[in-house]
């Protein structure tokens, strides 16, 4: 990777471009990330869940409610990660503009990623919340952990987006990435169901599934309590992350340099 | 000797088979404006890229400030203004946050921001536009605006990217104002434009650019002196009888320029008034820089 040259004054410049825009437009943001939860767990928790015998002890709801903190992660950062960036290059120019300033590449990438992971780990605890307030959801310490493994996973995903971003001609292609990725991704992490029933190989594919590692270190830190197993979960997680961030960064430099 | 603000030497970028900067040789003096004229596709926004490093040079060096760049181009940036051809303000923002985020992205210090916004506002005129979002902005507010982004750190070298395209002549002379001003305070500017008006009066330099090549450089009076002398003698008339002037201008060793229903006759204060007359019956008229850029490359701007 070279040498790591990021001055925290220039991601701080980034966030601070981005805090003026959030402003703008976080009442809808917001709104969304707190409202699709909890339609979501409301109706599992009155409808489905009454059909549902508890799993390993926990009920469906609560399940579920702890399971959606990854893909709450996932939507918060991907998608930002993927439009918002393809936009601000393509459509918008906005980095030319900010490359014309004494910020890098790297320094545009890590700042929009961080930032994105930033939010992801905020909104990714509504269902967690929501999940406590209406569902009996015991709170305990080990859960303050949650956002710092929904930012983890956001970061990851963030660099994921922006990586897809640099890769795709149009926007349209997102479609793609979406249907064949995303949401796969987030059928088999084990939100929905416990993944001990699939097939082997279904297994160690859900076992690359970075949102698998988060379902496996919110339910932990909510039921069962964290043990020596979740620091494999959250060294995936990072490495996850890093990994994405040695794709992201030159693809979007060989995009945005010519 | 005072280290020149800017310096291309030997600078070649080619993308794919097309080479936009063809061995460039430019030389910028401290706290002077150089306009960088050519017709579209001549290399001079990929010029202005290599210098800012949005695009990397195939060979050739380049000095920024006294920085190499690309090597030390983050250095070279902090002290430099960019206005981009391109708008690429924050539509959703208010003029004053966009240069806040501006601010920070030139490390402003925090305390200082709020000032450097106001200033900014000041110099582009839209004080009163602070808090109106870029999207109810006309085109010339927009154009002001980006000027104003470009400057918030007080650089010490401004880049102006085709500063006044696309705008009507009103706006257009109000933005000469701004420049014009900035010209005054000392700082040194790059202005790339195919307008040559804009280039004329704005310029302390003008190089000349054509197919990625600088083929003449010097103030604007010393070019006319130099290639197309103080005035020339126009003809108007029918294709037919342009051609027959021209052919006879020419026998007489006189340099002319034809456009449209026209023909021109360059440094005709040196041509024997009786050759003139005999051509025709000529309207006189200062020499311009557009002579020169078309005995130069030949070609026509817009």
């Amino acid at each position: 990777m070279g040498k790591i040259d990021i001055e925290i004054g220039a991601i701080a410049a980034i966030w601070v471009r981005n805090w003026l825009l959030f402003k703008r437009y976080w009442k809808p943001t917001s709104f969304s990330a707190i409202t699709e939860p909890t339609v979501f767990l409301l109706a599992l928790g009155l409808g489905l869940g009454a059909f549902i015998t508890p799993l390993d002890g926990i009920s469906y709801v609560q399940f579920v409610g702890t399971g959606s903190v990854a893909s709450a992660a996932l939507f918060a950062s991907v998608f930002p990660g993927m439009f918002n960036t393809f936009v601000a290059r393509v459509f918008q120019h906005s980095y030319e503009g900010i490359l014309a300033t004494p910020i890098s590449v790297r320094e545009v990438v890590v700042g929009e990623a961080t930032w994105i992971g930033f939010k992801a780990g905020i909104y990714a605890c509504a269902p967690i919340v929501i999940t406590v307030i209406f569902f009996g959801l015991a709170v305990n310490p080990a859960m303050l952990i949650i956002p710092l493994v929904a930012l983890i996973t956001g970061l990851g995903f963030a660099f994921f987006g922006i990586w897809i971003s640099g890769v795709v001609r149009n926007i349209e292609s997102f479609q793609y990435v979406t249907s064949a990725l995303v949401t796969p991704l987030f059928l088999v992490s084990g939100t929905f169901f416990p993944l001990n029933n699939l097939p082997t190989w279904a297994l160690t594919i859900a076992q690359i599934n970075p949102l698998y590692h988060c379902v496996q270190l919110v339910r932990d830190a909510s039921f069962t309590g964290l043990d020596w197993a979740d620091l494999g979960h959250a060294a995936f997680l990072v490495g996850f992350a890093v990994v994405m961030a040695a794709v992201a960064i030159p693809r979007m430099r060989s995009r945005l340099i010519e | 000797m005072t280290p020149p603000a800017v310096q291309l030497t030997d600078v070649v970028k080619a993308f794919g088979d097309l080479v936009a900067v063809d061995h460039l040789n430019l030389t910028v003096s401290p706290g002077t404006c150089l306009g960088l004229l050519g017709p579209n596709g001549a290399g001079k926004s990929t010029t202005m890229r290599l210098l800012t490093a949005q695009a990397i040079a195939d060979s050739g060096s380049i000095t920024v400030l006294g920085w190499s760049v690309p090597k030390e181009s983050k250095q070279a940036r902090a002290r430099m203004g960019v206005v981009p051809q391109r708008d690429n303000l924050d539509e959703q923002l208010t003029c004053a946050a966009n240069l806040l985020a501006y601010a920070a992205l030139y490390r402003i210090p925090r305390s200082d921001r709020p000032a450097a916004v106001q200033r900014s506002l000041v110099t582009a005129g839209l004080e009163s536009r602070a808090n109106t979002t870029v999207e109810k902005l006309s085109g010339g507010m927009r154009r002001r605006l980006l000027i104003a982004r470009g400057l918030i750190h007080n650089p010490d070298l401004v880049l102006l990217d085709e500063p006044t395209v696309g705008l009507d002549p009103q706006v257009r002379a109000e933005l000469w104002s701004v420049v014009d001003q900035l010209r005054n305070s000392g700082v040194t500017i790059v202005m790339s434009t195919h307008y040559i008006e804009e280039a004329e009066l704005l310029s302390d330099d003008v190089a000349i650019m054509s197919h990625g090549r600088v083929i003449a450089q010097g103030p604007p009076h010393e070019l006319l002196a130099l290639h197309a002398g103080n005035q020339a003698a126009e003809y108007y008339g029918p294709p037919d009888r342009l051609n027959d002037i021209e052919r006879r201008a020419h026998e007489h060793g006189l340099i002319t320029r034809r456009s449209g229903p026209c023909v021109s006759v360059l440094r005709s204060e040196a041509a024997p008034s009786d050759v003139l007359t005999a051509l025709g019956d000529p309207a006189f008229r200062p020499a311009t820089l557009e002579d020169v850029f078309v005995l130069l490359t030949g070609e026509v701007l817009d």
